[in-house]
């Protein structure tokens, strides 16, 4: 279909009009490969390496280095930054991307930089996040800034390697998906609770395909952080990108940050273009309610696996055909999970709160409220990671970190941690994880590992009681 | 890249849906700055026995896998992760076709700059090819890009769809960077009209 510029259309149809480098806007077809262009590639040190190295093999220059910055994150250790790195190998990719940066001219927040963080918070937090935007990085959960209003969606190496070379990607245009829920969220039903519903719901490929846009009540009374942690499960859902549309919230978040637009408000005048036009149609659109939705705990080793914190782990005989039988009963036998129990029973022996999803500071400020006055129980073991260096500081200045380390939890310094592991920070086989990251795949957070993924409030509940508890009777 | 025309290869049947990225190649091994020398790292976490030793009901560790370059499965392959350490892993330890109902979006479009080429058929067609490959030692299927078809030797012959850009850029084994700099100049005039 070919849209005029006068027709209804939606925010992703717009910032995609806005970026076609070639064929040229309003000669796009479906299934025909786009030129879009690239406004922001993040880069971090796991997908990057082979990319840089791949242009030095062709002799190729990064075309646009003012639009590409640069963290450490995945493999960083979380403890004392003044010690040397011990794993030589992890070591050796963080040195990699150092030198990269400095031969290529690329922007680096290194590790003993004060705004050094995970990728996905940094870019919001530092301002180059902005509403519009094309945004790409080497890392799937790129999907975060949606929350802003920006088109952004992980991409492989040889595509980080390609957006270096030539500031655009070869695309074909998704469908687009609205998930639009109303009404209130109940109390204590957090942004994470809010999109570990939605995920259950519509499953791990429901959004395979599309762009998913989140509409309703809900989102527009979220804050920009909460925002976040639901484009940031996107991909859990199986969609590339997520995105919510700007309003007030964004534009107020922004103001002030560090490398937003100089006339930025003449940049709020374009944005307030952005949103979904009255009658622009979506491929296909969902509708839920608010006050369906409870605490959420996933039981399995897909993040659509998931229960209401007082409901029952299901046997495979709750599900309808063959292959979603499997794969419970697979699941099942790797949480070592019979079927049948309250998932509020578990016991649990290590807590995470921190990552990309819910390592912000909204996110530790509910934490610690819950933790305050408490001690984790004594068979477990729980630590905070901030999302990024500033988090950290800004949680040191309200005083979190004495709040948590009296309640026993250990306070570390920023990256992604025990999301996936790829640190010294991991499970052993068979321990149980109240954790506030995103995946809880078999090994996600070590060979061995059963995660159940949580809200952060949920997460220091656990951690107090030893088990899971509904945050709504908590006192 | 590798080109990919036709490939016949003996078929390995992994009846299990949502095959992660992160069991594909877990993250121990995505701190390498190479991007070969994965395939021994594949499935490693199903490969093993927790005491280290191979695990002999792994699919691809019984004797009839051996030498398989065709992999069926289930649905949603490859979700998770943006890392193409997954298909860099599969490439590696000899696969070039991917057989399932659906795939992830972003491992499906990593395949195709390395050289493997991801079918996807309907439920029932998949449900169909479990069952040769269960009923016919050392099965084998035929993947014809330039044709578009997959066939065995038993009858079995479907068309398949790639979009004809995808598929292009396969069969001549394209270097994607090079064929966008050929539009050089757009991509100036773009900048030039957003500067």
């Amino acid at each position: 279909m070919t849209a005029s510029a006068d027709s209804p259309r939606t925010l992703f149809q717009k910032i995609w009009d806005n970026h076609l480098v070639h064929p040229e806007k309003g000669h796009s077809e479906e299934g025909r490969q786009t030129i879009l262009y690239v406004d922001l590639q993040l880069v971090h040190e796991v997908t990057s390496a082979q990319a840089f190295e791949g242009l030095r093999l062709a002799g190729r220059k990064v075309r646009r280095p003012e639009r590409t910055i640069a963290t450490a994150d995945h493999n960083v250790p979380t403890s004392d930054r003044s010690l040397p790195i011990l794993d030589q190998i992890s070591k050796q990719q963080i040195d990699t991307l150092r030198n990269n940066c400095q031969e290529f001219g690329i922007k680096h927040y290194d590790l003993n930089d004060p705004n050094q963080g995970i990728v996905h918070v940094i870019g919001p937090e530092l301002g180059y996040t902005q509403p519009g935007m094309t945004i790409v990085c080497g890392d799937s959960h790129t999907s975060t800034h949606g929350a802003f209003g920006a088109l952004a969606f992980g991409i492989g190496t040889s595509e980080v390697e390609h957006v270096l070379a030539t500031q655009t990607l070869l695309q074909f245009k998704p469908k687009t998906l609205e998930l639009r829920v109303d009404g209130e969220l109940p109390p204590h039903v957090t942004a994470k609770d809010f999109i570990l519903y939605l995920i259950g719901q519509i499953t791990t490929d429901g959004g395979t395909g599309y762009c998913i846009e989140y509409t309703g009540d809900v989102v527009r009374g979220m804050s920009m952080e909460q925002r976040m942690t639901v484009c940031n499960m996107s991909i859990e859902a199986g969609a590339r990108s997520g995105m919510i549309a700007p309003d007030e919230t964004t534009f107020e978040y922004l103001r002030g940050r560090q490398f937003v637009p100089n006339d930025f408000d003449a940049a709020v005048e374009l944005w307030k273009q952005l949103p979904t036009d009255a009658g622009a149609k979506y491929d296909k659109s969902l509708t839920f309610r608010a006050a369906d939705i409870a605490p959420q705990v996933t039981w399995g080793t897909n993040p659509g696996l998931v229960v209401p914190v007082d409901g029952k782990v299901p046997t495979p005989g709750d599900f309808d055909d063959a292959t979603e039988q499997k794969t419970a009963a697979g699941a099942l036998d790797y949480m070592g999970l019979q079927g049948g129990e309250p998932i509020s029973g578990l016991k649990i022996d290590r807590v995470f709160i921190g990552s990309c999803t819910n390592g912000r500071i909204e996110d530790l400020r509910a934490a610690a409220a819950v933790a305050k006055g408490h001690k984790v129980s004594s068979h477990v073991s729980a630590m905070i990671v901030p999302g990024s260096g500033q988090v950290k500081q800004q949680a040191e200045a309200e005083g979190l970190d004495r709040v948590f380390q009296e309640a026993g939890f250990d306070w570390r310094e920023a990256g992604c941690s025990m999301c996936l592991a790829m640190n010294p920070d991991k499970l052993e086989p068979g321990e149980r994880c109240a954790s506030t990251s995103n995946r809880n795949f078999e090994g996600r957070q070590g060979k061995g590992g059963r995660t159940h993924l949580v809200s952060p409030a949920m997460a220091a509940a656990a951690a107090v009681a030893g088990h899971f508890v509904d945050i709504r009777h908590w006192s | 890249m590798k080109a990919f025309t036709t490939h016949t290869g003996l078929v390995v049947a992994m009846d299990r849906a949502n095959v992660d990225t992160d069991q594909i190649i877990p993250k121990q091994f995505l701190k390498r700055i190479e991007r070969t020398g994965f395939g021994e790292f594949l499935f490693w976490d199903w490969t093993k026995r927790d005491d280290g030793s191979p695990n002999p009901d792994f699919e691809l560790n019984k004797p009839a896998a051996k030498g398989a370059s065709v992999l069926l499965a289930r649905r949603n392959f490859g979700c998770g992760s943006s890392r193409e350490h997954a298909p860099w892993a599969l490439e590696d330890f000899g696969f070039r076709v991917i057989i399932a109902p659906s795939f992830a979006d972003i491992f499906y479009n990593n395949c195709f700059k390395n050289g493997i080429l991801p079918i996807q058929l309907s439920e029932e067609q998949v449900d169909e090819l479990f069952q040769r490959a269960a009923q016919h030692p050392g099965y084998e299927l035929t993947a014809d890009l330039d044709a578009c078809t997959l066939s065995d030797a038993h009858g079995f012959s479907t068309s398949i769809e790639v979009q004809p850009f995808r598929r292009h850029c396969l069969l001549n084994g394209l270097d994607d960077i090079g064929l966008t700099l050929e539009h050089e100049d757009k991509i100036s005039a773009y900048e030039a009209a957003h500067a």
